[in-house]
């Protein structure tokens, strides 16, 4: 089967990206168009105490000038976060408000104030410059530490002392035992550097209001148009959720920051209707990283005790997570439950104690980026299971295997039950592929050379198929995270398959087909995927988390069992025969055993002729179906970064990159291998190039590409990815997703190889040249010392 | 970016009487750092006057041992020169490692001189081959044309036409790239003159701009080698810092950067 669940397919989307073909929302042109211009905040905190909008409205070409009270005179609600998280008192989250245009007060630089609708994108920006805004500029705090401590500024008053919840899981009292008792402790502080999300398409929002049917449509960077519908109605009032259309058309790259509802797509919505014209706005760059919700941000302290064989006794991990000014979306699930569930690793842990502070601070909305939690969860535990290694003098491969996760099912301490694995597998198979043992060699060359060469690993796992909608909803998740699909079979055989998923660079177009082909062995293209409609499909809830594969397509496959089920009978009733005698293989469907044989085209075409259909039978053949996933999947693996550091400048070439991961089935490994080299791509860019930085007053210092470093193509190796699949039995194509894994698995993988090249552990993300400098002298000068 | 008029001139007289016509007007000579910074609306000349086209300011031309660079002469130009090349590989090298293609074919070494961005690449080849800097009205000496950061000898009606410099017995270019930009964060472009005399430009790290390292000079003047530097003191007071790497490493780069330049040019 050529075309199949496993053959490397050409993704047939690229035909229109790669000639420039494809339609984003900025391609969205109608008639009598206008665009938005945001008057924002250049303070990081600041009180409010009057806009003067009159200049700006008598300038050329404006439609109008909105402001934050007239938003919410109009009845639009502030944006929430749509997951509850409880303190460890008992008592609810601490939420300040957050109007679409601030009204009081501003709390990060890049908030908006006010907005200019205008006849073109230059007249709304010259306008929204002539807004004239009378701010009393307060005191600002950027750091997740610094924000607790009394005298802080005060940045919201429902969150007092800026905290947002004090939340544990876990035993603490037997964790804080196992660790006294422990032969040895490891104990670090390790921060989790805040990056910016930096999708190749910026946001983007059409909104247009049709006062005739009083019914809007919009289109917008989405990727998950049903949830957007849902939060706008539901949450904002913006419009009714059967008056609003909400298209999310190709998408250039998500990440995370395409998950949330910001307040650009409310205020071009209400807008539309104010004006009465189509409006249409597109972040620049700068307002990307001003805007976008960031990832991570995280500080941390962390023991993990050892006995005297040394097996892990226990893990106490004590973090704090800087969510930014204001909550966004899924803001409080990602430090809590996508990150402290995920603390045991691959490793077999009976005790293990989080404590997570969430706070707020007088920066951009931090929510989840690529990876969400795990990540910061995976760098904390592989950072240290090779630090223990290197204080105990074990080999760091070594120490994990004597820790790992041997049976499955897995109950872990917090909360995951892993459902399968081969960890040992993986282990093997990187170490192999890297020629682990023959480092030593590599090493002495490179000195030879004058470099200084290093090599670490890291063993993730991390939970993705998110999420079973009964368990994330006893968690505080205010919406359900099953998928839905409907196929429809036209009469002459074709299929349309529409999905909740969205995809937004990841093929979906390619691999959900593939199962379509695997399933009736009709060719690739006579099925089409539709995705990223309200109007077209009847409801989803998107693509994050790495869930397409796993929760998406499954519904995929239920629907088609029904399908499947209908044209059997009809089959059957044609033929004469036993509906259990009927086959469907290579676009024919038999008796088995016989030559008696039908097209599948003939059976469709029977479907709705129904001419000839069994007793009582409905025509047509489309269904429709609701996958609500049992368990998270558990994709798991092992990557191995090796490194040369030049010593006089700091900087690090990675030479070698090994990925060996088990993602459950795989259904085009061409794509697979695409998304595990994106996801070192990012993680190679938080661990050696990318940080947001702000000043102390709140200023983003790195607000374009001459300051905030993405990486690049020769910043990055050639990668040798491999996997050792064990089957996901939590779904029925055995899946469990390959999204996020290279984000998660690469950034320790990455420090341990750098630290250990230079001998110095004290390293912080992102490596830069200058900081692996600063480290090497550092460590000269103690090796001096002693 | 804000509306502007665009004028392309014939002439450099032509460019003159069209400044003075405007009322907020600039030279652009492929405006590689100007266009991004309107784009942003953080510049917003009433007109620009587009040098480019200027026959007179263009080409590379070699006269014995002198050679000159018209002033709008793109950087892909300079790179790609064979006979450049024969004479002085090291600006060559230069040029082909300025931005990316792009910038390459738009950028001119007229505009890069004239806008003297602390990180440039062009002003440290210029200070250590001891250029001269040719206008419509004069010949400034490298020396006295770069007067600091983002700031020049030049007048406001003053227009380079040329650069103009004797080939070196041996010289090269050694570039730190900031990791997110890619400018220079040390670039040092080292150079023994015909005479003898060493010259050691230094561009991207000093905190008032483009530098000479006299130490360095009197150092290699005396011994060509990397060896010659290995103890020649930066100091940090002079260096930038910022949030890509403070003083210390600075200081740190140009030392290494001149000995690898050395090492470079043999």
């Amino acid at each position: 089967m050529s075309e199949g669940i496993g053959a490397r397919v050409l993704r047939r989307e690229d035909k229109r990206f790669i000639t420039g073909s494809g339609k984003y929302t900025d391609d969205v042109k109608n008639d009598r168009q206008c665009y938005a211009a945001f008057v924002r905040s250049p303070h990081a905190h600041a009180r409010v105490k009057g806009i003067d909008k009159s200049a700006a409205e008598a300038m050329a070409g404006v439609e109008g000038v909105f402001d934050g009270h007239q938003l919410t005179g109009d009845g639009i609600g502030n944006i929430i976060c749509g997951w509850a998280v409880t303190s460890k008192d008992g008592s609810p989250m601490n939420m300040g408000a957050w109007s679409a245009l601030a009204t009081e007060f501003v709390r990060y630089v890049g908030d908006a104030v006010a907005v200019v609708i205008a006849d073109s994108p230059a007249n709304a920006k010259t306008a929204a410059e002539a807004v004239e805004v009378d701010y009393e500029v307060l005191a600002a705090v950027v750091a997740p530490d610094k924000t607790l401590e009394s005298g802080a500024p005060q940045i919201h008053p429902e969150a007092p002392g800026n905290l947002i919840y004090d939340w544990e899981i876990g035993e603490k009292d037997a964790t804080e035992a196992a660790i006294a008792g422990a032969a040895y402790v490891c104990e670090m502080d390790i921060t989790n550097n805040r990056v910016a999300p930096n999708p190749m398409e910026p946001r983007s929002a059409v909104a247009t209001f049709d006062p005739s049917e009083d019914h809007y449509t919009l289109y917008t960077t989405s990727q998950n148009p049903h949830v957007a519908r849902l939060v706008l109605s539901a949450f904002y009032q913006v419009a009714p959720e059967h008056k609003l259309r909400v298209i999310a058309p190709d998408v250039g790259g998500g990440f995370g920051a395409k998950i949330y509802i910001y307040p650009e797509e409310i205020v071009c919505l209400w807008a539309s209707m104010k004006t009465k014209r189509s409006v249409k706005w597109t972040s620049d760059r700068t307002e990307a990283f001003l805007t976008d919700a960031h990832g991570r941000d995280h500080i941390s302290t962390a023991k993990m005790g050892f006995d005297a064989n040394n097996k892990i006794v226990g893990f106490q991990v004590d973090t704090i997570a800087n969510l930014g000014a204001y909550m966004s979306l899924f803001s409080s699930s990602v430090p809590t439950y996508l990150y402290a569930t995920l603390l045991s690793g691959q490793y077999n842990i009976a005790n293990i104690h989080a404590n997570v502070r969430a706070v707020y601070t007088n920066t951009t909305p931090v929510d989840a980026y690529r990876g969400a939690g795990r990540p910061e969860a995976c760098f904390l535990i592989e950072r240290m299971m090779e630090t223990a290694a290197r204080e105990l003098g074990v080999d760091p491969g070594e120490l994990r295997r004597a820790n790992f996760v041997q049976e499955f099912p897995h109950q872990t301490p917090v909360i995951m039950a892993y459902d399968s694995g081969d960890f040992e597998a993986n282990l093997d198979a990187a170490k192999a592929a890297s020629d682990w043992d023959g480092f030593e060699a590599r090493r002495s060359e490179a000195a030879s050379r004058g470099k200084l060469r290093g090599i670490g690993m890291s063993s993730y796992i991390e939970a993705c198929g998110i999420a079973p909608s009964a368990a994330v909803g006893s968690l505080g998740a205010g919406v359900g995270l099953w998928e839905s699909a409907e196929v429809r079979v036209n009469p002459v055989g074709t299929i349309e398959v529409l999905t909740g998923s969205h995809a937004h660079g990841q093929g979906h177009e390619t691999t959900f087909a593939q199962v379509i082909t695997d399933r009736f062995g009709i060719p690739h293209d006579n099925v089409q995927i539709v995705h990223g409609d309200t109007d077209k499909v009847q409801f989803g809830m998107g693509t994050y988390g790495s869930r397409s594969g796993a929760v998406g397509m499954s519904a995929i496959v239920k629907a088609l069992d029904k399908v499947e089920a209908k044209a059997k009978k009809i089959a059957a009733h044609l033929l004469e025969a036993d509906e259990g005698d009927i086959v469907i293989e290579n676009g024919e469907v038999k008796v088995a055993g016989t030559d008696k044989t039908l097209g599948w085209h003939e059976v469709c075409l029977g479907a709705y002729t129904a001419h000839n259909l069994p007793e009582g039978m409905e025509p047509g053949l489309k269904e429709g179906a609701f996958y609500d996933p049992s368990n998270f999947t558990f994709p798991a693996g092992c990557y191995i970064c090796e490194v040369e550091v030049d010593p006089d400048t700091g900087t690090t070439e990675i030479v070698q990159f090994v990925a060996s991961d088990d993602f459950g089935t795989i259904i085009n490994p061409m794509i697979v291998e695409g998304q595990v080299h994106g996801g070192i791509a990012q993680g190679v860019g938080q661990a050696m190039l990318e940080q947001a930085v702000y000043d102390d007053s709140g200023q983003l210092l790195t607000g374009s590409y001459m300051d905030y470093t993405m990486p690049r193509a020769d910043d990055l190796p050639s990668y040798t990815v491999s996997h050792e699949t064990t089957v996901c039995p939590g779904n029925p194509l055995g899946i469990k997703g390959c999204g996020e894994a290279g984000a998660i698995g690469s950034p320790p993988a990455v420090i341990n190889a750098i630290t250990n090249a230079i001998g110095n552990n004290d390293l912080s993300m992102p490596a830069t040249p200058s900081k692996v400098w600063a480290a090497l002298q550092a460590s000269s000068m103690k090796q001096a010392a002693e | 970016m804000y509306n502007t008029n665009y004028h392309r001139a014939e002439s450099t007289d032509d460019a003159i009487a069209k400044l003075g016509a405007s009322d907020d007007g600039k030279f652009v000579s492929g405006g590689q750092t100007l266009i991004p910074t309107m784009k942003q609306r953080l510049a917003a000349p009433s007109d620009l006057i587009d040098l480019c086209h200027i026959e007179a300011m263009k080409g590379i031309t070699i006269d014995g041992n002198q050679i000159t660079i018209g002033a709008a002469t793109c950087h892909a130009d300079v790179a790609t020169s064979k006979e450049l090349a024969a004479v002085c590989p090291a600006i060559c090298d230069l040029a082909s490692h300025i931005g990316d293609p792009h910038v390459r074919n738009m950028g001119t070494i007229g505009g890069s001189i004239a806008n003297n961005d602390p990180a440039a690449d062009y002003p440290s080849a210029m200070m250590a081959l001891n250029a001269q800097i040719m206008t419509n009205k004069r010949t400034i000496d490298t020396d006295d044309f770069f007067t600091g950061m983002f700031d020049t000898a030049l007048e406001e009606d003053e227009i380079i036409t040329a650069v103009t410099f004797p080939a070196p017995a041996k010289a090269a270019y050694s570039k730190f790239p900031n990791p997110a930009s890619r400018y220079a964060m040390a670039g040092v472009f080292v150079a023994k003159l015909k005479n003898g005399m060493a010259r050691v430009g230094v561009t991207g790290a000093g905190s008032d701009g483009v530098f000479r390292h006299e130490g360095m000079e009197e150092a290699l003047t005396s011994d060509w080698s990397a060896d010659a530097i290995a103890d020649a003191s930066v100091d940090e007071g002079d260096m930038l810092s910022d949030l890509h790497g403070d003083a210390a490493y600075r200081a740190n780069l140009v030392k290494v950067m001149a000995k690898r330049a050395v090492e470079k040019a043999g």
